[in-house]
């Protein structure tokens, strides 16, 4: 049966709708039952990227709420990525992102990977003896600038003291 | 700075000499881990210093990396485009890394480590990714040597880890194991007898995924594809790996079966289409990239269906490379247009052929 909406691709979606009071029945192929919010369960292989989109409009759902909002600013003390940033693109900012947005990401990990707990190979950190390096004044200095971009001025003030103790 | 390849062990195409098992039907496997340097925002959010000092951080640590102790470093943000090109046809370095994509110019820091059996590229999306790339069907060998590069970088350069989610990457999507395990596999037979559908729609139900030639976003083009893991978290490295395994072999076997089924009942009609092939390929003046990939597959099918002899899949398998717009450019020694390109690619492989018949005859 062919797309009520688009006319042209096969309809492999049933979608039945309440308008004014009557049922409405609607043939759909997977792209323009896309358009509607509807997600088909025959969808081909979608690359990750694509299912990651998905996932993340998901959670957009709803968008506009006062809980999304809020759930949108909350921002990372190390790299000062929020929420509405990943959200963006799809990347995070740094390793600390996974605490900052904890809850919102174990939603989304469950969704993609079928599973939240890494059950892989463990990862033993080497002795701090054998690291060669410490913080640097450097890396002081670009965590302090992000601080400062991301208006967080209390953060910023801490990191200030500890450069002028390195310097 | 140029590049000069005689510098790169084996020149960077080991992985395709076709020593591998299965090698007439998969190409190659490749398995990389994604791992993140603790203490430094994520690449993409990384300022241009931090990114200089993740890379002298694993410089100086992978001096003491005995996996790497052969291999040659890159510095990739300071190659032409078109050598980076060249590094991406040969498969040694992403997209992103090389900075192709219009999103993505070359970040500054950008860099590739390159051994003989494994290498690191380093500030791709993620600080660090291992890769092992093997000829053939060998994804025991390849994650072997990439686990092992893995413990020795990582008792060096502290990764960024966490309790309940692993490995932390900067897409959700790799976190976990962070290991990607693929092959790429020439399918021509299931293409042809109209399953390769359903084989695709099965991997899927596996928890796997397929891509075209060159990874992410590309299309798929001479029936090649590349079969990997979807997921990486919520499994173990063995689980994954087992689970690939399993599933090319059955894409192995219903692959030999599509193509002994043409053979019974179309044979004639299969050994004219490669036929033409190899003789659009012999005499060509003028190839398009995926007109030489489309008439490569056939002739690589004919290979396999041994109703070519005297042409070796090692061959074959250079075509393909050496075929392609850096490669050409680099052998010819300066840029060249889509029209000489295609002259270029058509003499290239004609030479080739004639060369390879003349030593058969």
């Amino acid at each position: 049966m062919q797309c009520d909406d688009c006319k042209e691709r096969d309809s492999v979606v049933q979608l039945v709708q309440a308008v004014d009071g009557t049922l409405k029945e609607l043939h759909l192929c997977e792209q323009c039952a896309a358009k509607r919010g509807v997600e088909s369960t025959v969808a081909a292989s979608p690359p990750l990227g694509e299912m990651l989109q998905k996932v993340q409009a998901q959670l957009v759902m709803g968008g506009g709420s006062a809980a999304a909002n809020a759930r949108d600013a909350v921002r990372c003390t190390f790299c000062s990525a929020t929420f509405a940033d990943f959200r963006a693109t799809g990347r995070l900012g740094c390793a600390h992102c996974y605490g900052a947005f904890e809850s919102s990401l174990r939603d989304l990990l469950r969704r993609v990977h079928g599973s939240g707990r890494h059950t892989g190979q463990r990862y033993e950190p080497p002795r701090p003896d054998a690291l060669q390096r410490a913080v640097t004044l450097g890396e002081l200095r670009d965590r302090l600038r992000r601080a400062i971009e991301g208006e967080q001025f209390e953060l910023a003030a801490d990191i200030r003291d500890r450069i002028r103790v390195l310097e | 700075m140029s590049l000069d390849l005689a510098l790169l062990p084996d020149g960077g195409v080991s992985w395709m000499d076709a020593s591998g098992d299965h090698s007439d039907i998969v190409l190659s496997t490749r398995i990389r881990l994604a791992r993140n340097v603790e203490g430094y925002a994520f690449t993409g959010r990384a300022r241009d210093g931090e990114r200089l000092r993740v890379l002298t951080q694993v410089r100086d640590a992978a001096r003491e990396v005995e996996s790497l102790s052969h291999s040659v470093l890159l510095r990739v943000d300071e190659l032409p485009p078109t050598d980076r090109l060249l590094l991406h046809e040969r498969h040694l370095v992403s997209r992103e890394l090389a900075g192709l994509d219009a999103q993505h110019p070359v970040r500054s820091g950008a860099a590739v480590f390159l051994g003989p059996d494994v290498g690191v590229m380093v500030n791709e999306e993620d600080h660090l990714r291992l890769q092992a790339l093997r000829s053939g069907f060998g994804l025991p060998a390849a994650f072997a040597a990439v686990r092992q590069l893995d413990r020795e970088l990582g008792s060096k350069v502290p990764y960024a880890f966490h309790d309940e989610f692993g490995y932390l990457t900067a897409c959700p999507t790799n976190v976990g194991t962070g290991m990607r395990a693929s092959v790429l596999i020439h399918l021509p037979g299931l293409v042809l007898t109209k399953e390769m559908s359903k084989v695709l729609a099965s991997l899927q139900q596996m928890g796997l995924t397929y891509r075209g030639l060159y990874g992410e976003g590309s299309d798929v083009v001479g029936n090649f594809f590349q079969i990997s893991n979807q997921t990486t978290l919520g499994k173990t490295e063995d689980e994954l790996l087992d689970d690939l395994v399993r599933v090319v072999k059955t894409v192995i076997a219903r692959e030999e079966d599509a193509r002994r089924l043409l053979l019974r009942d179309a044979g004639y009609i299969i050994e004219d289409k490669v036929w033409r092939a190899y003789g659009t390929l012999r005499y060509a003046r003028s190839l398009t990239f995926d007109e030489a990939m489309n008439y490569l597959s056939g002739v690589r099918l004919a290979v396999g269906l041994k109703l070519i002899s005297g042409l070796s899949v090692y061959t074959l398998n250079k075509l393909l490379i050496f075929s392609q717009l850096a490669h050409l450019a680099h052998a010819e020694g300066r840029a060249l247009t889509e029209s000489e390109s295609n002259l270029a690619r058509a003499r290239y492989v004609r030479q080739t052929l004639a060369n390879e018949a003349a030593t058969h005859d």
